[in-house]
């Protein structure tokens, strides 16, 4: 049953003014350009981009913690974007996030209890604390202390146990182990999958790393400057991946074996700003396609099924690289 | 091995008064290991093991106070210990024979002068080049290191260049005087993967073309795997275990290295749990007793806490010694928790 349903997300970005903001404004920033997908209840879609490729901005534009620009978010069937405050409060204790930085999404002032507490009162609701860091594997005696008393993974269980208070059923992980030590991460990326079974929850799980998303994802989007270039079971991408760039993103993860004999792929240049991404396929100045042509350069590719619930936005995503 | 010894580390010892003047933070604690002429060394560890601060001893750049190198500490670096040196003649040593680039290609320029001037400024500085000469050694080092139109991007600041553009001018600065020792503290972690792909390749390609030696500090065990010949694993300020490359992801020996492999998300394994090292690193000011990493070792007996091993020689191997009980004991290699 699908629970998130995302239809031609646009969130543009008004470009800055120059002259102390009183000259013209500049190209808007297209943060997110064209996005749909859909995850059914209980699983896990991971989205993969790198630094400016939207993804960030899908999952909060999808929270409504922004307005959009254009497009359709269906949650269980309400339409996000339609919903006076009220309602848009009520639906809000069934969609949570959990942030990237542990060290800034806390209030330094109030302690855990405190942060812990605040949602359940003012959602009226009768979860105690204690049984949620015991939920999250903290000591019932981490309740007094202040974010700045507790180390980089013992922040993020708590922001963890913060948005699990109200009971969501969706939440959306951006970034969450990424600011963490290996070992750390490890811990938390266990966490999240104890808790998924548990509760019976949904992720979006918002990554740069193919690795971590691996280990949680049953399906994984990947965007390049704010549309998704390609998108499948996990399974499937990381084994047969279309797209030229998810190509390059794979090869270039360094793995931790001295004789990973796997071909790298190195993309030249940097990735374009997203005020002026380049005509036809956003990925073509990079492309290292041999079948590259002129099409790429004047023809956006869509979306496309590749092979049954495998898509790819390549003109060529049938030939081999 | 016949490569002579560049630059040689012996009990470095560099200890932090904390804040509140309670305590001290043995942040490097006893760290000994030799870098040999054109090969690159890893040096890995989590947060807080002391891998930076192992770095900035070196060239002298621990702010004192707080921080403070212990009497006893030995950098020697061709024949002469840096930590004796005068301070103009450190000056001649640092940036000119050993150079260093940092995690943050972002702070660590200068944001009001072209990148052109602080590249050519260590040319003026140590080679005495003129200001014509050293600008053109700026724009061939530009061009070395892979940045395009050179002679237009020598008079662009640090805010029109992206984060990968960034560091590889900060690896133009380091190598303008042919630098013997390049120290790189974590040159790609603030970078996406792509751009991590193109710096990593590029520094492989230089210390081919200028035949240096490099000490790669890094967090990921990934990057090490590629691109060192040897790795050093610090744990709570101490050296755990030290390996040639292969050696250690064959044979990882010590149970933190063990760990550590085992935690790290594997792109060619479906999803299933990673495993976790329970507990998280012990403060710095309050190292445990024994073994540093017994509280969190699945195979720690009574021994592990209350002697510390010494770094012990894995089978018949000298190059490969690990800070470790199980080397002597290696029946005891069974999982009590």
């Amino acid at each position: 049953m699908t629970l998130v349903e995302v239809r031609d997300l646009v969130k543009y970005y008004a470009g800055e003014r120059r002259w102390f903001g009183l000259g013209r404004p500049q190209a808007p920033v297209r943060a997110v350009d064209g996005v749909s997908f859909t995850i059914a209840s209980g699983r896990t879609l991971g989205l993969v981009g790198e630094s400016g490729s939207g993804k960030t901005t899908v999952g909060r534009t999808i929270l409504r913690l922004q307005e959009r620009t254009s497009g359709k978010v269906l949650f269980d069937d309400n339409d996000v974007f339609a919903l006076d405050a009220t309602r848009l409060r009520a639906l809000r204790r069934r969609m949570q996030i959990v942030f990237q930085d542990p060290y800034s999404s806390l209030n330094p002032r109030m302690t855990v209890e405190d942060t812990l507490r605040e949602p359940l009162e003012i959602h009226g609701l009768h979860g105690t604390v204690s049984a949620l860091l015991d939920e999250v594997g903290l000591d019932a005696a981490f309740a007094k202390r202040y974010p700045h008393e507790l180390s980089g993974g013992q922040r993020q269980r708590v922001g963890i146990a913060r948005a699990l208070s109200v009971e969501p059923q969706f939440v959306v992980c951006d970034e969450p182990v990424s600011a963490l030590d290996v070992s750390v991460q490890a811990q938390v990326l266990n966490l999240l999958a104890d808790l998924q079974a548990k509760r019976r929850l949904t992720y979006l799980f918002i990554a740069h790393d193919l690795a971590v998303v691996r280990h949680i994802a049953d399906d994984v989007a990947v965007m390049y400057l704010g549309k998704i270039v390609e998108r499948a079971p996990a399974a499937e991408i990381y084994a047969q991946p279309r797209h030229p760039y998810t190509r390059a993103l794979l090869s270039a993860v360094p793995e931790p074996n001295p004789h990973a004999t796997k071909r790298r792929i190195l993309l030249p240049g940097d990735v374009p700003s997203p005020a002026h991404p380049p005509p036809g396929c956003p990925f073509h100045p990079r492309c290292p396609h041999p079948k590259k042509s002129e099409r790429c350069r004047t023809e956006p590719p869509p979306l496309r099924p590749i092979t049954p619930g495998h898509l790819a936005a390549c003109h060529y995503a049938e030939e081999p690289m | 091995m016949t490569t002579p010894v560049l630059l040689r580390v012996r009990n470095l010892k560099t200890y932090f008064v904390t804040e509140q003047g309670k305590g001290t933070a043995r942040a490097v604690d006893d760290v000994s290991f030799d870098l040999y002429s054109g090969e690159t060394l890893g040096i890995v560890g989590e947060s807080g093991c002391g891998k930076t601060v192992t770095s900035l001893s070196i060239l002298r750049l621990v702010p004192e106070p707080p921080g403070h190198v212990l009497p006893g500490s030995l950098i020697e670096f061709e024949g002469r210990n840096l930590l004796a040196l005068s301070a103009p003649e450190l000056r001649a040593v640092r940036g000119n024979q050993i150079a260093m680039i940092f995690q943050e290609p972002m702070t660590s320029l200068n944001p009001v002068f072209t990148i052109g001037d602080q590249i050519a400024e260590a040319g003026i500085i140590h080679q005495h080049l003129s200001r014509g000469a050293a600008r053109a050694r700026a724009i061939e080092m530009l061009r070395l290191v892979g940045i395009p139109d050179p002679d237009e991007r020598v008079d662009h600041y640090p805010h029109q260049l992206s984060g990968g553009m960034r560091q590889r001018v900060m690896i133009a600065m380091a190598l303008v005087c042919h630098p013997k020792v390049l120290i790189a503290d974590e040159p790609t972690t603030a970078l996406d993967v792509t751009i991590q792909a193109q710096i990593l390749e590029l520094l492989d390609r230089l210390q081919h073309e200028l035949g240096m030696a490099v000490l790669l500090i890094t967090h990921d065990l990934g990057v090490v795997a590629g691109h060192a010949d040897r790795v050093v694993v610090m744990y709570a300020g101490r050296i755990v275990e030290t390996a040639p490359t292969d050696a250690l992801f064959e044979r990882p020996t010590h149970p933190y290295t063990e760990g550590l492999l085992a935690a790290v998300p594997r792109i060619d394994t479906p999803r299933a749990r990673l495993h976790a090292i329970p507990g998280q690193v012990p403060a710095a000011t309050a190292w445990p007793s024994g073994c540093r990493f017994h509280p969190r070792c699945p195979y720690a007996w009574d021994k592990c806490v209350s002697q510390e091993p010494p770094l012990l020689e894995v089978g018949d191997q000298a190059s490969h010694t690990a800070r470790c009980w199980l080397v002597t004991e290696p029946g005891r290699r069974v999982p009590q928790r």
